[in-house]
C-alpha cells in the first residue's frame, strides 16, 4: 500500500509524458493517492512501536543501500496532506495554453516526490525524492509562471539548489559521524546509533548547524527566505500550492525526523540561535506582512511568517510541540493551498492584484470570498480549524519548556512573542480580505464570474480536512505522540 | 438528560451548518431554520435549569499524558443554568424580532446562519469547564460578531468595524490567553475544577497570581469593552440593530463579566488585581456616561449607555462581589435588549435615519414602541420598580460599603446615565416631528413587537425578588446604609428632570462640547498609536527586507549564478531545463562519490 501510495504520483506521470490523458490520468492517480493514504492513515497502529508498513528492497549489500518505506504518525500525517493537496490541486488546475501534459506530469511529480521522501527510511531516497520534487518545481515557474517569472525561477532555483547542496554536507556529515563499522543511510540504524550515544556532542553541534540552514533555506528561515514571496506570486496557483502546502514542509519533517532524534545535544546548543531567527520569522517577517500591498505577495510572506511557529513547536523539543508542529504543518499546508487556489482563481479575472486596485468581489464572486474566508480564518487560527489545535499546542509546549515561575526563561518570552504574532497576522490577513472582498468595486460595471462551482469539491476537501482534524485533533495526536514519546525518552 | 444537555448546545450549530450547506438559497426557509433551533435550544435549557443536579461532562479533546489534558468539558451548576436560560431565552427573542427587521434582506440567509453561530459559540462559553474550551468558544463569539457587524459588507464603514472588533478583541485574547499559559504553567491543568486543588502553588507567589489575575481580565477588557479596549463597540452599531441587541444585551459583552465570575476562585484571590479591576470598570461606567450625553446618534447613545452599565458590572466583580454583577447583567440582559429592539423598531418606522435630531414625536405614531422603550428606559436609569433599580442599587451599597470614591463616582454616572437617557427619550418621542420621514412613520410588524412586550415585562419585574431569587442570589449587603438607595434615587430624579427642562421642545443641541463629541479623541490616539508601533515598523522592516536581506543575499548568491552561467555556456546550454536535469545528476554523482568511494 505504501508503494501504491509513492508510485502512483510518479508512474503517472511518466503515463501523462507518454500520451495519456493528461487530466484525467492526473485526477484518477492523485484520487488513488488519497483513498488509499487515507486507508493507510486510519489502519495505523497507533499503539504498536516504531516504523509500520515497512517495505524493503535490498539494492547493493556491498554499499549497505536499501530501498526502504515505512511510516510513523509522523510521516502518515504529511502522506495524506501530501495526497489531499495534489487532489486540489490537480483539481485547481484551469485551461493550460501549452504543454498541458507537461505541466500535470510536473505537478504529479512534486507530491510524489514529495511523499516519497516523507516515507523513505532510508537517507538516499529521501533526499533523491526531495531532489525529484524541487526539479520541476522550478519548471512550474520558469515556464508556466506570471509576472517576471524568469527572474523568480532562477532566484528560487538558486536558492533552492544551494540549500539542497548544505542540506547534502550535513547528511554527509552525519553519516560520516557515526563509526565506520555502524555506518548506514538506514534511519532505523541512525537512530539506533544516536541513542547508544556514537555521535559526539560537539560533531551533533556543527552538523546540526548544517542541517539548520540547509533545511532552513528550504523552509524560509529568515534570513534565507527571500526567495519565497517572489516564488510563489509568480508561481502558477497549482504549484504555489503544492510547493508551499506540501514540499517546502519536507524540510521540517527532516528536522523533527532527523535533527531532534539523532543530534539533540546540537539541538540543544543552538536552541537559542533558532529561538531568535524563529522569532524574527514571527515578528519581524509579521511586520514585513502588514507592510505588503499586493494579494499574492502577502500570502507568500504570510507563509513565511507561519513557519516560525512550527519552528518554535520544533525548538521547545518536547513531546507537546513537536506534535503540535506535526499537526501545524498539515493545518498550514492545506489552508495555504486553499488561499493561492483562491488567489489564482482571481488573478485570471481582475487587471490587478494592488490592494488598491481591488475591492468589493465577495458580492461578484461570493463563492470564492466564501472559500476565501474559511482560508483567511483558518490561517488566523481560529478554533474549529486544526491550526488552532496545533498552534495551542505548540504555544504550550514552549511555554512548559523550562518554565519556572520565579523565573521567565527564554521559551516563555519566546511564547510570549509568538502569540502577539497571532494578532499580526489577524491584522494583516484581515486587512487583506477586507480591501480585496469588501467594501465598494473600484469598476463596478466591470462583471467578474464567480468561480465555477465544480471547485466546490476541492475546497470542500481542504476545508473538511482542516475542521476534522480541528474537532477532533486526538486522532492526529494519538497517532503522532508515540512516535516522538521514543525520541525524547531515548535522548535523555 | 445528556442528550437533552448535549441539545442545548448543538441545535444552533446543526441550524448554522443546515442553513450554510442546504437552504441558503430559501431564504424563509433559512429564518425558520434558525429560529426553531434557537427555541429547541431554550426548551432544552429551561429543561436542563428545572433540574437540580450539578454536573461535569467531558469527552478527549486534546490529550497528552504528562503534559497537557485538554477535554470538550462542559459543567451545569447553578451560574451556568442562569446564563443558560438568560442566553438561549434573550436570542429566541431577537431570533423572532430578526423574522420582521431582516425580512427584505439579501443576504437574510448568511445572517440567520451567522445568528446561530453566534449563539452556540455563546453557549458554549456559559458551559465551559476549562479555560482553553472557553477560549475556543469565545474566539467564535469574536468570529460571529466580525461576521454580523461585517453584514453589510459592501458599505466601507461596516467592513471596517467588522475588522476593528475582530482586531480589538485579539488584543485582550493576546492577554487572556497569555494568563491561561501562566495558570497552566503554575498548576499544571486548564481545567477549572482541577486548579481549584493546586490554586495555592500560584497564590503562594502574590506578585505572580497579579499577573496572571490581570492577564485573564485583559480578555474581559476586550470581550466587555472596558477602557481602554472600548473603542470597537460603538462602532459595532454598523451591524444590523437586532445584533446590537443580541451583542450588548445577553451575549459577547456579557461573557466578559460571564468569565471573571466563572473564575472567580482565582480573580478573588488577589486584591491587587481587585482594585485594577474595580478602577477599570470605575473608568470605563463615568467615561462612556459622558460620552453618552453628546451623541446624536440613538444606537450609539445606546451604546454607550452598554459601556457604562459593563463598567458597573467589573466595578462589582473588582469590588469582590460576583453576586452583584451577575445580577446586573441578568437585568440589564433584559432592558437593553428591549431598547436596541425598540431602537430597531423605531429606524425600520424611519427608513434607517438614525439621526435623533431627525426624529421627534414618535410617541403618537409609534404607541407600542414608546410605551416599551418608555419601560426599558425608566429600568436603565434606576427608576423603581423597574428592574434597573435593584440590581444597580445592589453595586451602589457595595461600593458604599468598600469605596467611598469609587461610590461617588457611581452615583455620578447614575446622574449621567439619566441625563442622557432623558435627553434620548424626549427627543425621539416628544415634540414636534423633524423630518419628513418622521411624520410618516408606521408600527412595525407583530413578529417585531412581540419580543418589545415581552421583554418590558421582564424589564418590569427582573429585579423583584420573588422573580429574581429562582435564577441567582439575590445579593444582600449587610449594614448597608438605609440612605444609598435615597441617594440613587436623587441622582436619577435631577439628571432626568435636568435633561428634560434642557431638552424639551428644541430643535438641535444647545450644547456642544468637541472632547465628548469626539469621544476623548480615542481614536485618533489609537490611529497615531497604530502608526507608530505598527506601520512604520512595518515599512522599514520591509524596506531592509527588500534592500538590504535581499539585495545582500542576491548579490551574495550572484558569484554562484556566475559561474553557473558559465558553466552553462560553457556547456552551450541554456536553458532551465537541461539546467535542472544536470543538477539532479550532479547531486547523485556528489553523493555516490562522497559515501561509497
Amino acid at each position: 500500500m505504501l508503494l501504491l501510495v509513492t508510485f502512483a504520483p510518479i508512474v503517472a506521470a511518466v503515463l501523462i509524458m507518454l500520451g495519456l490523458p493528461a487530466r484525467t490520468t492526473a485526477l484518477a492517480a492523485s484520487a488513488l493517492t488519497l483513498l488509499t493514504s487515507v486507508l493507510l492513515f486510519f489502519g495505523f497502529d497507533s499503539i504498536a512501536p516504531g516504523f509500520q508498513f515497512v517495505f524493503t528492497i535490498p539494492i547493493s549489500t556491498e554499499l549497505r543501500l536499501n530501498f526502504a518505506l515505512g511510516v510513523d504518525g509522523l510521516s502518515l500525517l504529511m502522506i495524506l496532506l501530501g495526497a489531499i493537496v495534489l487532489l486540489a490541486a490537480v483539481w485547481f488546475t484551469g485551461e493550460i495554453e501549452h504543454h498541458e501534459n507537461a505541466f500535470y506530469a510536473c505537478l504529479l511529480l512534486i507530491a510524489g516526490g514529495a511523499i516519497g521522501a516523507f516515507a523513505s527510511l532510508n537517507l538516499f531516497f529521501f533526499y533523491a525524492f526531495h531532489e525529484l520534487a524541487l526539479i520541476p518545481t522550478f519548471l512550474l515557474i520558469g515556464i508556466w509562471g506570471t509576472g517576471n517569472r524568469r527572474a523568480a525561477a532562477w532566484k528560487v532555483t538558486i536558492y533552492l539548489a544551494l540549500g539542497s547542496v548544505i542540506l547534502l554536507v550535513g547528511l554527509i556529515m552525519l553519516y560520516r559521524a557515526v563509526p565506520s563499522s555502524a555506518r548506514s543511510l538506514d534511519l532505523r540504524v541512525l537512530q539506533a546509533a544516536a541513542s547508544a550515544g556514537q555521535i559526539a556532542p560537539a560533531m551533533q553541534s556543527s552538523i546540526y548547524l548544517v542541517l539548520l540552514i540547509g533545511f532552513g533555506t528550504l523552509i524560509s528561515l529568515v534570513p534565507f527566505h527571500t526567495w519565497a514571496p517572489e516564488a510563489y506570486a509568480s508561481a502558477p496557483a497549482p504549484a504555489a500550492m503544492l510547493h508551499a502546502g506540501v514540499l517546502k514542509k519536507f524540510g521540517l519533517y527532516g528536522l523533527l525526523r532527523l535533527a531532534l532524534p539523532l543530534l539533540p545535544d546540537g539541538a540543544r546548543h543552538w536552541s537559542g540561535l533558532l529561538l531568535v531567527l524563529l522569532l524574527a520569522n514571527i515578528i519581524y517577517i509579521g511586520l514585513v506582512t502588514i507592510a505588503q500591498r499586493r494579494l499574492d505577495w502577502m500570502l507568500g510572506y504570510s507563509s513565511v511568517m507561519h513557519m516560525g511557529y512550527i519552528f518554535l513547536g520544533i525548538a521547545s523539543a518536547n513531546i507537546l510541540g513537536t506534535t503540535g508542529a506535526a499537526i501545524l504543518m498539515f493545518a498550514h499546508g492545506l489552508s495555504i493551498a486553499l488561499l493561492f487556489a483562491i488567489t489564482g482563481e482571481i488573478r485570471k479575472r481582475v487587471p490587478s492584484l494592488d490592494f488598491d486596485a481591488m475591492g468589493g468581489l465577495a458580492k461578484q464572486m461570493p463563492l470564492a470570498a466564501f472559500a476565501f474566508g474559511l482560508g483567511v480564518f483558518a490561517a488566523i487560527g481560529l478554533p474549529g480549524f486544526s491550526n488552532f489545535a496545533a498552534e495551542i499546542m505548540v504555544v504550550f509546549g514552549a511555554f512548559r519548556n523550562g518554565f519556572n515561575y520565579q523565573h521567565f526563561h527564554i521559551f516563555q518570552w519566546a511564547a510570549f512573542l509568538a502569540l502577539w504574532g497571532v494578532v499580526i497576522s489577524a491584522v494583516y490577513m484581515l486587512r487583506a480580505y477586507r480591501r480585496a472582498f469588501f467594501g465598494s468595486s473600484p469598476e463596478p460595471e466591470v462583471v467578474v464570474a464567480d468561480i465555477r462551482s465544480g471547485f466546490r469539491f476541492p475546497i470542500a476537501l481542504l476545508v473538511a480536512a482542516s475542521i476534522l482534524f480541528g474537532f477532533f485533533p486526538q486522532i492526529a495526536v494519538q497517532r503522532i505522540a508515540p512516535a516522538f514519546r521514543n525520541y525524547f525518552t531515548a535522548s535523555q | 438528560m445528556s442528550v437533552i444537555q448535549w441539545l442545548v448546545l448543538l441545535a444552533p450549530l446543526a441550524g448554522a451548518a443546515i442553513i450554510a450547506l442546504v437552504t441558503r438559497r430559501t431564504h424563509s426557509l433559512s429564518a425558520f431554520i434558525s429560529v426553531v433551533t434557537v427555541l429547541i435550544s431554550f426548551v432544552c435549557s429551561c429543561i436542563v435549569f428545572a433540574k437540580p443536579e450539578i454536573s461535569v461532562t467531558e469527552i478527549p479533546w486534546i490529550e497528552i499524558h504528562g503534559f497537557l489534558r485538554v477535554p470538550i468539558g462542559f459543567t451545569l451548576d447553578s451560574l451556568s443554568k442562569t446564563m443558560l436560560v438568560l442566553v438561549s431565552g434573550v436570542g429566541a427573542l431577537i431570533h423572532i424580532y430578526s423574522l420582521g427587521y431582516m425580512r427584505d434582506d439579501p443576504g437574510n440567509s448568511r445572517y440567520f446562519a451567522s445568528l446561530s453561530l453566534f449563539m452556540f459559540s455563546m453557549l458554549g462559553i456559559v458551559l465551559a469547564n476549562n479555560f482553553v474550551m472557553m477560549f475556543i468558544f469565545w474566539e467564535l463569539v469574536g468570529l460571529c460578531s466580525y461576521l454580523l457587524i461585517g453584514h453589510w459588507f459592501e458599505r466601507d464603514s461596516a467592513a471596517a468595524a467588522a475588522k476593528k472588533a475582530f482586531i480589538t478583541n485579539r488584543i485582550g485574547d493576546f492577554g487572556f490567553m497569555l494568563g491561561i499559559l501562566m495558570v497552566w504553567g503554575a498548576t499544571g491543568s486548564v481545567v477549572f475544577d482541577d486548579i481549584i486543588p493546586q490554586l495555592w502553588r500560584v497564590t503562594s507567589n502574590p506578585t505572580f497570581l497579579t499577573i496572571c489575575v490581570l492577564l485573564i481580565f485583559c480578555g474581559a477588557v476586550g470581550k466587555s469593552a472596558q477602557f481602554p479596549l472600548h473603542v470597537w463597540l460603538p462602532d459595532a452599531m454598523e451591524g444590523p440593530t437586532p445584533i446590537s441587541a443580541l451583542i450588548h444585551a445577553a451575549t459577547m459583552v456579557a461573557a466578559g463579566v460571564y468569565m471573571l465570575v466563572r473564575v472567580g476562585f482565582l480573580v478573588q484571590a488577589s486584591p491587587d488585581a481587585l482594585g485594577v479591576i474595580a478602577w477599570i470598570g470605575t473608568i470605563t461606567a463615568v467615561m462612556a456616561a459622558l460620552i453618552a450625553t453628546q451623541q446624536d446618534d440613538i444606537k450609539r447613545i445606546l451604546a454607550y449607555s452598554t459601556l457604562s452599565q459593563l463598567g458597573y458590572m467589573i466595578m462589582a466583580v473588582g469590588l469582590a462581589s460576583g453576586e452583584a454583577a451577575m445580577f446586573h447583567l441578568f437585568t440589564h440582559a433584559f432592558f437593553k435588549a428591549l431598547l436596541f429592539l425598540g431602537a430597531g423598531s423605531v429606524l425600520v418606522a424611519l427608513h434607517h435615519e438614525q439621526d435623533i435630531w431627525k426624529m421627534g414625536g414618535q410617541g403618537r405614531n409609534l404607541f407600542l414602541t414608546f410605551i416599551t422603550f418608555g419601560v426599558g428606559m425608566l429600568a436603565l436609569i434606576g427608576c423603581p420598580p423597574f428592574a434597573g433599580f435593584f440590581s444597580k442599587d445592589a453595586i451602589l451599597s457595595l461600593a458604599y460599603n468598600r469605596n467611598p470614591t469609587i461610590f461617588a463616582l457611581a452615583l455620578l454616572t447614575a446622574f449621567l446615565t439619566a441625563f442622557y437617557m432623558m435627553r434620548l427619550f424626549v427627543v425621539v418621542f416628544f415634540g414636534k416631528p423633524r423630518s419628513s420621514v418622521a411624520r410618516t412613520s408606521r408600527e412595525a410588524p407583530t413578529s417585531m413587537l412581540i419580543p418589545l412586550v415581552v421583554l418590558a415585562v421582564l424589564a418590569l419585574i427582573g429585579g423583584f425578588n420573588f422573580f429574581a431569587r429562582h435564577f441567582l442570589t439575590v445579593p444582600h449587603e449587610r449594614d448597608a446604609a438605609q440612605f444609598v438607595p435615597g441617594l440613587a434615587l436623587v441622582a436619577m430624579l435631577l439628571g432626568a428632570t435636568g435633561a428634560i427642562f434642557l431638552y424639551r421642545g428644541r430643535e438641535s443641541d444647545p450644547f456642544s462640547l468637541a472632547i465628548l463629541r469626539k469621544k476623548f479623541y480615542f481614536d485618533e490616539f489609537y490611529r497615531a498609536l497604530i502608526n507608530a508601533t505598527q506601520e512604520l515598523p512595518a515599512r522599514i522592516s520591509a524596506f531592509i527586507d527588500r534592500w538590504v536581506i535581499d539585495a545582500t543575499a542576491v548579490r551574495g548568491t550572484s558569484g554562484a549564478t556566475w559561474s553557473l552561467g558559465a558553466l552553462l555556456r560553457l556547456m552551450q546550454v541554456g536553458n532551465l531545463q537541461a539546467y535542472a536535469f544536470i543538477f539532479g545528476l550532479g547531486i547523485v554523482w556528489i553523493i555516490y562519490f562522497a559515501l561509497f568511494r
